[in-house]
């Protein structure tokens, strides 16, 4: 192939874009559910998760897709997991040192992102198959797309649950609380992130119906 | 599919292995002074906030040196250990010993009330000897304990700070406590945890639950009770006992089984240092 595709061709823009709506890793894959219950309560570390896995699954992907043609395939998974493994632990101590009141307060699920279903299914699904610079888009979309999703569930967890977001007392500003109003400690609660989700999942689906399932 | 030869996959694994390792125990070691520098101002952060003095990372050091102007290590009988610097003291170390030490306490107990146990000694002869032996183990563990003691120069006045560590759900949990110069009202806390659950247990980590021990006491006619988290709210007007955090009772018993137990250790300490007050 001598006539170079460019950088931002739309084949290459749809890998950055897909999975940010229509090919939604939680919404559309069901991947990765686990930990978007886990740490959706409060805004902060939904959001230095995204950044997190952003950084985790773009890393990784480049790394395997730029070693895709010598990796023996009979080894593959688990190349794949140490390399996600070496990344974690790089975000790990590089938070410790740069931003230790974050990690403090993300604590186990920064070392749980090796376990996030996610980056192992694009690194097989894709890393594996393409060319770096695509294998970068796909990683940056589909842990945006991961992310965006984190940081609607966490929006209404912790408005709904805590009255707070990003920890600003919204509701007490607005004074909501002084006309009866109190908090849903149900909010709090690792189910409830998951009816969340499924609500966001209803309304994709109302909107576009090509997503819902034949069977 | 290509086909790779089982001496290309031995290498090339051994040499990933190799290449990841030598990454990460490099930066592991480059960052490794940050890191301890940052536990190190998070252990005054936590030390001043239970004295409610506010501080961020910044001036905690600085803050640290100024109001906090004598520490220093005793033992379980209140007496000063010297040459014992009073950050090397492993709280996790401590937490075993007091663990061990309520184990053989249960035993002694439990010697006592099951029957089965009582017909043994009774056919074998030897719970005497056993509980002796048990009791000497207490003593023995209990003389190697080391307790921090931070005194805050706050004013006018003195707060005494003493150092917790206990067990929340999934992980450690650690504190805080500081006491008015009667030494007996709680002047403030700190608790903080490492894996809490966010939302719930993590929550004995906000001003809004430790704000509750302000005013409680610890003993009550000269007996130690320590305060109590109690599940479901607790009456106007008592002194021993704070709310529990709805959700999380593994770790709101974690805190008041940890207040219990480690201020246990500063009874002696205590009632020698209201004498010298009085």
């Amino acid at each position: 192939m001598n006539n170079r595709e460019p950088l931002f061709s739309s084949k290459n823009i749809k890998l950055l874009k897909g999975p940010l709506n229509t090919n939604n890793p939680i919404t559309v894959q069901v991947l990765g559910i686990c930990s978007a219950l886990a740490i959706t309560v409060n805004l902060k570390p939904s959001f230095v998760m995204a950044i997190a896995v952003i950084f985790v699954l773009a890393a990784s992907n480049v790394v395997i897709s730029v070693f895709r043609n010598y990796i023996p395939p009979r080894i593959r998974i688990i190349v794949q997991l140490t390399v996600i493994a070496a990344m974690v632990i790089l975000v790990d101590l590089i938070l410790k040192a740069y931003a230790y009141d974050i990690s403090k307060q993300l604590s186990v699920f920064v070392g749980l992102i090796i376990t996030n279903c996610i980056i192992m299914g694009r690194l097989e699904a894709f890393a594996m198959a393409n060319k770096p610079w695509q294998a970068f888009l796909d990683g940056i979309g589909n842990a945006a797309g991961y992310g965006i999703i984190l940081i609607i569930v966490a929006f209404f967890r912790e408005l709904l649950g805590s009255g707070t977001l990003w920890d600003y007392p919204v509701f007490e500003k607005i004074g909501i609380y002084n006309i009866g109003y109190t908090d849903n400690g149900l909010m709090i609660l690792p189910p409830m992130a998951l009816i969340t989700v499924g609500i966001i999942i209803w309304v994709q689906r109302s909107k576009y119906r090509d997503l819902i399932e034949k069977n | 599919m290509k086909q790779f030869s089982n001496i290309y996959v031995l290498m090339f694994s051994s040499i990933m292995v190799i290449i990841v390792a030598t990454l990460l125990s490099f930066v592991s070691m480059k960052l490794k002074p940050r890191q301890i520098k940052n536990e190190e101002i998070e252990q005054m952060k936590n030390i001043l906030a239970s004295v409610n003095i506010e501080c961020d990372t910044k001036d905690a050091e600085e803050k640290f040196n100024m109001y906090i102007n004598e520490s220093y290590v005793i033992n379980i009988h209140g007496d000063t250990l010297e040459d014992i610097e009073v950050f090397s003291v492993n709280m996790k170390k401590e937490l075993a010993k007091i663990q061990k030490i309520n184990a053989l306490k249960d035993k002694l107990v439990e010697k006592k009330k099951s029957p089965l146990s009582k017909f043994m000694s009774g056919i074998f002869n030897f719970r005497e000897t056993d509980k002796s032996a048990t009791e000497s183990e207490i003593l023995k563990i209990e003389k190697i304990r080391q307790l921090p003691v931070y005194i805050c120069k706050k004013g006018e006045r003195n707060y005494f700070i003493f150092s917790l560590r206990g067990k929340g759900l999934w992980g450690p949990i650690w504190g805080y406590l500081s006491l008015e110069g009667d030494f007996n009202t709680v002047y403030g806390t700190y608790f903080g945890h490492e894996t809490e659950t966010p939302g719930l247990g993590a929550v004995i980590s906000t001003a809004k639950f430790q704000s509750q021990f302000q005013g409680k006491k610890l003993f009550t006619n000269l007996k130690f009770v320590s305060v109590n988290v109690v599940k479901g709210g607790t009456e106007p007007g008592d002194l021993h006992g704070v709310d529990a955090i709805s959700g999380s009772t593994v770790t709101s018993a974690g805190v008041e089984k940890m207040l219990y137990d480690c201020l246990y250790g500063y009874i002696e300490f205590i009632n020698k240092q209201s004498v010298d007050y009085e």
